[in-house]
């Protein structure tokens, strides 16, 4: 909801911050998913730092925007996100996959900040426009966000949601695809092919921008854009790299489902250090 | 004699009335599973999703989650077995107001056939944490099945049929979800029963009582949370079970009956049901015939029971 948009290197210093703390927790938890976090970071970054109309401190604000994170094993960059922001102790990102930790494997309900469990694939976008229906009911002006990964639109769940946000006219909700190109098999296009991707949600009634999902000034005009959409659902297309900010991540999809070790984790953080 | 399908249909209108938080979700199938009248009714808290179960079904998480009961409406075999893992994740993983509505359970769906006669459902739902499973025996115990899951906390599945079933219970009977009604009290052998099953096993209790043969019939009408201080009170006294279900045998009423059974008190048990195969064309009065489900069925297996109870 915020109208006046952010200092593009406070955004870009966040970005930094963030991918050292979603490193470092992966390294700590020993397990979860490199490549996925850090395609997201801008998307989170910008939402929670120019878009979300949000309140740290009282999470459960009615009028607050939504977030959820469909594509949940992109949890720790939207654990780092919050802790940043203040949704609960930084301490704890560092409890990540550890048993009795609120940082679950894949996002669950209970963590402040955490709208849904998800981490099934295709469920998400549905929650969302349930969630989005409710506003309209209710009568609030709230949004409803969504991120989804490319991959995860191989889920026929997410083309049923899609009929019923067109058919419900549900302007208040924004979708926003992480389209990083692969998924664990490997290059979406090789694993089931998207394409015509955008023609595809516009098939679905849906209006549709692209946008460089790493690229501060093209991420909040396509949010500024999708606010602004009336009668039609949004869907923001951001054009990611998986493993974006560490070379020797960035585009290798070895990456997808593997957090660094040792050697890994100090050789990325000194890349983002000379940045 | 009514569906019991209807008793939800009367009851959800109802409901709506009294409680706007109330929202009703279909799937294509809104006068099939009697959400028509809600529909007619309040068009702005009814939510058509076309023939899209798992979309439907997360999608009412998403109202749970904003503070609404949300009743997700269509056949059996659909919400719980297309939309399965969506009623894991989303609802009972949150473990949400959301109510799942299984109409059309059981072979006494008919002509339909197998695809559309759910056989699993119960094993399906009772499965899952958080989640109660409730199958009434009639209409009335339907609209008060249904108007209880509503302010019973997290989410509910209820089981309701296609088909007319007769009266058993009336509007000023007491039900509370987890607590087991016994329709006939014996000494002999217990039957436990849901459903239309119930029908069936009060009828089997009356020939059986010509014979000599006391049986107490428990109308199990809430499969999960179990009422195992009633099933273990009649256990007891009548040493031996034989439960009925239009389910299979296997994960369904009668398995959480013996689960809880051989923890406890083993004693002598048999369970009536659909054998390991799936649902077939017909009339239901026929199908019953076929799949051994009716009194006479019952009636056989009672007796067969109890000589097993003397050896």
């Amino acid at each position: 909801m915020a109208t006046k948009r952010p200092d593009i290197e406070f955004l870009t210093s966040k970005a930094r911050q963030i991918r050292k703390d979603i490193l470092n927790m992966l390294a700590s938890a020993g397990s979860g998913h490199t490549g996925g976090s850090l395609s997201i970071v801008e998307i989170l970054v910008c939402l929670y730092h120019y878009k979300l109309r949000h309140d740290p401190n009282d999470a459960q604000w009615t009028d607050r925007d939504r977030l959820i994170l469909s594509k949940g094993h992109g949890c720790p960059a939207l654990y780092a996100v919050l802790a940043d922001c203040g949704y609960f102790p930084r301490e704890e990102l560092w409890t990540l996959r550890k048993f009795g930790s609120r940082l679950q494997g894949h996002p669950e309900k209970g963590l402040p900040g955490i709208e849904a469990s998800t981490g099934s694939l295709g469920q998400g976008i549905s929650i969302a426009v349930g969630m989005a229906l409710s506003a309209k009911l209710d009568g609030r002006d709230n949004k409803v966000y969504c991120i989804l990964g490319d991959g995860e639109t191989n889920e026929g769940q997410v083309w049923e949601a899609a009929m019923t946000a067109a058919h419900y006219k549900l302007d208040n909700l924004i979708a926003i695809v992480d389209h990083n190109k692969f998924q664990i098999d490997g290059p979406v296009h090789e694993v089931k092919n998207l394409e015509p991707y955008r023609r595809k949600w516009m098939a679905f009634g849906w209006k549709v921008k692209e946008c460089d999902g790493h690229d501060f000034d093209s991420l909040m005009d396509a949010l500024d854009w999708a606010e602004k959409v009336k009668n039609h659902p949004a869907a923001v297309i951001a054009h990611t790299i998986k493993g974006k900010g560490v070379s020797f991540m960035e585009n290798d999809n070895r990456w997808h489902g593997v957090a660094p070790v040792r050697e890994d984790l100090e050789k990325a953080l000194k890349e983002l250090e000379e940045e | 004699m009514k569906p019991t399908r209807n008793g939800f249909g009367d009851a959800i209108v109802e409901l709506g009335k009294k409680d706007e938080r109330i929202v009703v979700l279909s799937a294509d199938l809104t006068e099939s599973v009697r959400a028509a009248g809600f529909r007619a009714r309040f068009p702005e808290r009814f939510f058509s999703f076309g023939v899209s179960e798992q979309d439907m079904m997360s999608a009412a998480a998403g109202f749970a989650l904003e503070g609404k009961i949300a009743f997700a409406c269509t056949f059996g075999v659909f919400a719980t077995g297309r939309a399965w893992e969506q009623i894991r994740t989303s609802v009972a993983y949150m473990n949400l107001d959301v109510k799942i509505i299984g109409s059309h359970g059981g072979i006494t769906v008919g002509a339909d056939g197998a695809t559309h006669q759910v056989l699993e459902d119960i094993a399906l739902m009772r499965i899952l944490p958080n989640m109660t499973v409730v199958v009434p025996c009639d209409y009335y115990e339907a609209r008060q099945a249904t108007v209880a899951a509503a302010y019973y906390p997290g989410p509910v599945y209820l089981r309701f049929t296609r088909n007319s079933v007769p009266f058993l219970t009336s509007e000023e009977d007491e039900f509370e979800i987890g607590k087991a009604k016994v329709m006939r009290e014996g000494k002999d052998l217990t039957i436990i029963a849901c459903g239309q099953m119930v029908h069936h096993s009060l009828k089997a209790s009356d020939i059986l009582s010509q014979d000599g043969i006391s049986a107490e019939v428990i109308n199990l009408h809430t499969i999960k949370p179990l009422d195992r201080n009633t099933i273990l009170e009649s256990a007891e006294k009548t040493g031996a079970i034989l439960t009925v279900e239009e389910h299979q045998i296997f994960g369904g009423m009668g398995s959480a009956v013996a689960e809880f059974i051989v923890e406890n008190n083993p004693l002598p048990m048999k369970l009536m049901g659909v054998r390991d195969r799936f649902g077939r064309s017909g009339e239901p009065e026929v199908l019953l015939e076929a799949f051994g489900l009716t009194a006479e069925y019952i009636v056989r297996e009672a007796q067969l029971l109890i000589e097993k109870k003397a050896r």
